[in-house]
């Protein structure tokens, strides 16, 4: 024996202890990997010794190479005897292992309830506080039952030192076995007058991390709260408290105003940021009306949090922000783009229309020197979100805007061009009193293409010349000289351009030419419209050798209609009014809803069938004959020959009420359609036209900043007009229904825009809605994945999920993953953990969708199951990793599969006795019968088994093979289902899902 | 057919704590996910990115544990000096400073406080000072055990459990006197 000890401590010499392995990793920098697989060999050697010390120093060493990433788990069990050790230096060693290394599913746990048991009553309080230390890494549900009764002797220790951590570690405690809280909270409460500081701000943290869980439990606390917080002087506990209070105002509104003071005082008075910061934030999300403004001034010191703040304070307060606007405007500064990023957003809500110009004059000065296209890019969306938010709201000027817009057409390599360009064709289309200017610039644009294209690398922009293009053409009467233009838009250079570039260039110089024609058929010399001719005609087969189908097509059409223009032309006929007649018509701007409005014409009945409609009660024809009557009511149904009116408006009436609880129907909204039924006519269609004010000519590509003065101008001389006309009457009412918002400042009334924008309310087909109601930010480019579940086969459901890229990003490397529940599991690949994600086999370009299944392994099917889960992804663009949460709703009816059961199988079925019943009563139940069957059958994937008048059996079978009966009957408005099954819960289950689907109804 | 519903941010669950039903096994996994404390856990690591020390007071596998560090490391080692010291990552906020080569890196919950967090870490360094004597990042790396027993004692569950430094730094100093001097070699400190 002694021999042995000895032995020990000689091999002790030898062995490596902590500093020796951490010197050791650092000079094998090469072969790492190599040396730490030897002194693992090395460990594994050491922990089979008895010497105590020797194990201790193996798993201290363990301890480091797992915080290296190398899995110990095999040494669980030697962890647990260096736990159990007598000596502190081991038992210390022993529980930071532990508390490193076990986590729930850790077996050996469970042998080590006794050890702790025995250190948390050790007579030595550095023992128990390891003990405790240890265990609130490592609680699991099991340690947690058998220990809180010790932990909460231990809360009225002598030792404040032992109290305090008692008390911390009854938090988790009490989140892993819920049932102590009951009995310990009265000890807890105490512990918030106790002598010792430490232990009182314990005590304080652990029930406010209760509180903040339920608070109703704790509204009785306050007062109590209430008296700390006026005394306490602990920075700590004063931000524990303030948080509470914060959980407790909803529920209590007096609270706040008791609040107010308090809370004013510590704003001025404290010199914590941190506690500052939480003041502000309580006060801000209990709406107190605090002077928030002045806080927001001494917040901004932490600039990134103050930003926070205020975009809470906007959504309230959004006047004591807009006057920081020059301290957010220089965070636009900042290093850090976290910072920058947050304070556009917070510009994007401030804007207004006395302010518009300057930001977004100052943002554009941000471009120009940002670095970095990504930000960049990110401070071009943002210019162009704030502009033509809601309508181009805040827009008085729409010269200044497309002045901004031709600004940003500079910009060298963006991604955005496609964004610029479809702004530009947004505001010259619905603007009209902007067209010729915007046709002048855009001319100006075409005349510089070679600016924009010049280099191969700034292709994104070449976008906006689609856009130039197509107004150039459409809106060529505006042109000051458009044979110039005619002549920059058929440049060989073009060809260089992209295919859908080219033929939108190749179209418009045919609208173009008609223009010219038109224009020089006045004249009394005909030459000039011939070399028109010609230069099409010179210029055109370059694009008729275009390999994109699109140009190559449009260009021979154009070709030969203007070689044909030439032979008429040479024969003096006039030909401009023809050729003018090809582009006739004006395009208005129309309302998505538009289409509703127009009448439906005389003798056209859109509801009525083409062909008869397959009706229910055929196929119970099919059925084979009923068991219990036998007289089957053979009541003839009415041939559709002679179907009367009455029938008609039946069946009509039907149709619509099914059609309204057909998710995939869309329906017509009733309102719009009667109004306007009564008096017909084309110009029902919602378009505004409104001209305004004489536009301004400004030769050449604008100067944004021009219009900053002049529109000061204009509002000058519009305020002092209005001061006259104030006396007489009223202003005019002011046009543009667009406008939602009435919460801006009072100022704003008075600036009326120079052009009114053609508003087109965006409204989406009712049925359209987004399937993110809690989708809080609007401008969120991410909108959400729909998702929908099919569930079928024994023990597995499949799951097919649709994913819809509601964004306009393309979003890849998507990963599916679920929470699994004890006891529906997603399925993963073998190999992989059971928190792992499933990739998602496709990426997502914008406004696409796309399915993908996932099986699910479902052990009881008796409940109806919610699980959690997170779709992450990455947007293309952006890269930036996204997720998006959402639960799955298995229904117990999913679990049924609709199962045909013939009449005397039915009843043998019945017969068995094998069935438990149940049954369910509904009221208010106002439709047919056979819409009712039909609704059963389709919401819960049931078979008519047998119908007779109002009366009827159905069957259903689940994906285990329960058998589900259904007898329904209905009198009056009332419906009472008896149903068996052989599991009462999930009868129990189905019952009230088909409960529920009728109270929706 | 199911319909589901999507949410954005965090699921904030409520358990019942008094009244916990036997079914309830979503709360169940709700505990699972997040334990809800200030801390979830704290990473202190090199600027090569090499971990130093990790406590977590959220219960994660291993191969969770290490996805989380080598995004978390990844993500901090590419901001810039000047850049500020919070960022949202996940469904998490990150706090973050840098003490001469090191990083110490907190993550908490959506609605805790930035700025106690900034001083938890920096209280935490103020520790390791006194107890070593104007620490560095060999001491954490040679004595990694003893900077676990001064957070333990810090820290404990994610809460502050000690605001007096006198107090830890005593509970330490105390508890070393009982530990047994070790081997000689042991005690000396050789880089």
């Amino acid at each position: 024996m002694a021999l042995k000890i000895v032995k020990g401590s000689i091999d002790r010499m030898f062995d490596k202890n902590l500093q020796d392995l951490v010197r050791g990793i650092r000079n094998h920098k090469e072969d790492e990997a190599k040396y730490i697989s030897t002194c693992i060999d090395e460990i594994k050697q050491e922990l089979k010794q008895d010497n105590i010390a020797v194990k201790a120093n193996a798993v201290c060493k363990l301890t480091y190479l797992q915080m290296l990433g190398y899995d110990v788990s095999w040494a669980a069990f030697n962890i647990v005897e260096v736990m159990s050790s007598s000596k502190f230096t081991y038992k210390r060693i022993g529980y930071l292992a532990a508390s490193q290394c076990f986590h729930e599913n850790t077996d050996v746990i469970m042998l080590t309830t006794n050890q702790i048991r025995k250190d948390l009553s050790s007579p030595n309080q550095y023992d128990t506080g390891v003990a405790l230390t240890g265990l609130s890494c490592f609680v699991t549900p099991d340690l947690a039952r058998d220990l809180a009764n010790d932990i909460m002797t231990l809360m009225s220790h002598t030792k404040p030192y032992i109290r305090k951590k008692a008390v911390l570690i009854m938090y988790k405690v009490f989140l892993k076995y819920p049932e102590s809280l009951r009995p310990a909270f009265p000890r807890l409460k105490e512990k918030l007058e106790d002598p010792d500081p430490g232990v009182q701000s314990a005590a304080v943290n652990v029930i406010c991390e209760l509180a903040r869980r339920n608070p109703k439990n704790y509204l009785s606390l306050a007062p109590l709260f209430f008296k700390l917080m006026t005394s306490s002087t602990n920075n700590w506990v004063l931000i524990k408290i303030i948080k509470l209070f914060g959980a407790l105002t909803p529920l209590e509104p007096r609270l706040g105003k008791k609040l107010i003071e308090p809370l004013t005082n510590l704003i001025h008075s404290t010199s914590a940021m941190s506690l500052l910061y939480e003041c502000v934030n309580t006060v801000i999300a209990g709406q107190y009306s605090c002077s928030v403004g002045s806080v927001c001034l001494r917040i901004s010191v932490v600039k990134y949090l103050g930003l926070l703040a205020m975009s809470k304070i906007l959504k309230t307060h959004p006047k004591s922000v807009q006057s920081h606007k020059d301290l957010i405007l220089q965070c636009l500064d900042d290093k850090d783009e976290s910072i920058r990023l947050r304070a556009l957003d917070l510009l994007y809500g401030m804007v207004s229309k006395k302010n518009l110009m300057e930001i977004v004059k100052k943002l554009m000065i941000h471009v120009d020197k940002a670095e970095g296209t990504t930000y960049r890019d990110e401070l071009l969306t943002k210019i162009i979100d704030i502009c033509s938010q809601s309508n181009y709201q805040y827009i008085t000027n729409f010269e200044w805007y497309i002045s901004i817009l031709v600004e940003l057409t500079r910009l060298e390599g963006t991604r955005h061009g496609h964004l610029i360009a479809s702004q530009m064709l947004d505001v010259a289309i619905r603007v009209k009193a902007i067209r010729a200017f915007a046709v002048a610039q855009m001319a100006t644009l075409l005349d510089n293409a070679h600016l924009l294209t010049g280099n191969m690398q700034r292709n994104g922009i070449c976008e906006v010349l689609y856009a130039a293009a197509w107004i150039c053409g459409e809106f060529s009467e505006h042109l000051e000289n458009p044979v110039q233009t005619l002549e920059a838009m058929l440049r060989p250079k073009v060809a260089t351009l992209p295919g859908h570039i080219q033929a939108v260039y190749v179209q418009n110089a045919a609208k173009l030419f008609a223009t010219i024609l038109k224009n020089q058929e006045g004249n009394t010399d005909s030459t000039a419209a011939q070399e028109t001719s010609q230069l099409m005609i010179d210029r055109l087969p370059l694009f008729v050798q275009s390999a994109n189908l699109e140009v190559q097509e449009r260009a021979s059409c154009i070709l030969q209609l203007v070689k044909y223009i030439q032979k008429l032309q040479q024969k003096d006929v006039e030909v401009a009014e023809e050729v003018s007649a090809l582009f006739a018509g004006e395009l208005n701007p129309v309302a998505p809803k538009a289409q509703k409005k127009v009448p439906v014409p005389e003798g056209l009945d859109l509801d009525a069938w083409i062909n008869e409609p397959p009706s229910e009660s055929e196929s119970e024809d099919e059925q084979p004959k009923a068991i219990f009557t036998k007289e089957e009511p053979k009541h003839s149904r009415p041939r559709h020959t002679e179907v009367d009116e009455k029938e008609l408006a039946r069946r009509r009436e039907a149709r619509k009420q099914e059609q309204a609880n057909n998710p995939f129907y869309i329906k017509a909204s009733p309102s719009s359609q009667k109004v306007y039924q009564e008096t017909p006519g084309v110009e029902h269609i919602p378009v505004v036209q409104i001209d305004l004010s004489v536009p301004l000519k400004v030769p050449g590509l604008p100067m944004s900043d021009q219009y900053v003065k002049l529109e000061e101008e204009r509002r000058q001389k519009e305020r002092a007009e209005k001061k006259k006309k104030e006396k007489k009457k009223r202003k005019e009412k002011r046009s543009g229904r667009g406008k939602k918002h009435d919460s801006g400042p009072e100022s704003e009334e008075d600036i009326t825009p120079a052009h009114v924008v053609d508003i087109v309310t965006e409204e989406m087909p009712e049925n359209a809605l987004p399937s993110d109601d809690d989708d809080k930010d609007p401008n969120d480019p991410h909108k959400v994945c729909d998702i929908q579940g099919n569930l079928q086969d024994g023990s597995q459901v499949v799951v097919s999920v649709i994913f819809e890229n509601k964004s306009d990003s393309f979003l890849k490397s998507m990963e599916f993953n679920v929470l699994d529940s004890l006891n529906s599991k997603l399925q993963r690949p073998e190999g992989s953990g059971p928190h792992d994600g499933l990739t998602v086999p496709f990426q997502l370009p914008p406004g696409v969708s796309n399915e993908a299944r996932f099986v699910f392994t479902v052990q009881s099917i008796v409940m109806p199951q919610k699980l959690k889960g997170t779709l992450t992804f990455i947007v293309k663009d952006s890269s930036t990793h996204e997720k998006l949460d959402f639960k799955l709703h298995f229904t117990c009816t999913s679990y049924l599969i609709t199962t045909p059961c013939y009449s005397d199988a039915f009843a043998k079925l019945l017969e068995s006795g094998d069935l438990k019943s149940s049954s369910v009563r509904l009221e208010g139940v106002n439709m047919p019968f056979h819409h009712l069957l039909a609704r059963i059958c389709f919401h819960h994937h049931f078979s008519v088994v047998e119908r007779i008048d109002s009366c009827a059996s159905m069957y259903s079978r689940s994906i285990q093979g329960h058998h589900v009966c259904l007898l329904v009957k209905t009198s009056g408005q009332t419906v009472s289902i008896d149903a068996k099954c052989d599991e009462p819960t999930l009868l129990g289950n189905v019952l009230d899902e088909i409960k529920q689907t009728f109270s929706q109804c | 057919m199911s319909i589901s519903e999507t949410d954005r941010g965090l699921h904030r669950w409520s358990p019942h704590l008094a009244c916990s039903s036997a079914g309830d096994f979503e709360m169940v996994a709700a505990v699972a996910a997040r334990s809800g404390e200030q801390m979830q856990f704290m990473l202190l690591f090199s600027r090569q990115g090499k971990l130093r020390l990790q406590k977590w007071y959220v219960p994660l596998s291993d191969k969770e544990k290490k996805k989380i560090t080598r995004e978390l490391v990844q993500t901090v080692l590419a901001r810039k000096p000047k850049m500020c010291s919070f960022l949202e990552w996940r469904d998490l906020k990150i706090v973050y400073k840098r003490y001469a080569s090191l990083y110490f890196c907190c993550a908490i919950e959506d609605q805790d406080n930035e700025l106690i967090t900034l001083e938890i870490i920096h209280r935490y360094v103020e520790l390791l000072d006194k107890y070593f004597g104007s620490v560095c990042e060999l001491d954490i790396i040679f004595n990694f055990e003893k900077a676990y027993f001064i957070l333990d004692e810090f820290l404990l569950g994610g809460e502050a459990q000690e605001t007096s430094k006198k107090n830890v730094l005593k509970a330490i100093e105390q508890a070393d006197l009982l530990q047994e001097p070790r081997h000689e070699y042991f005690n000396v400190p050789v880089y």
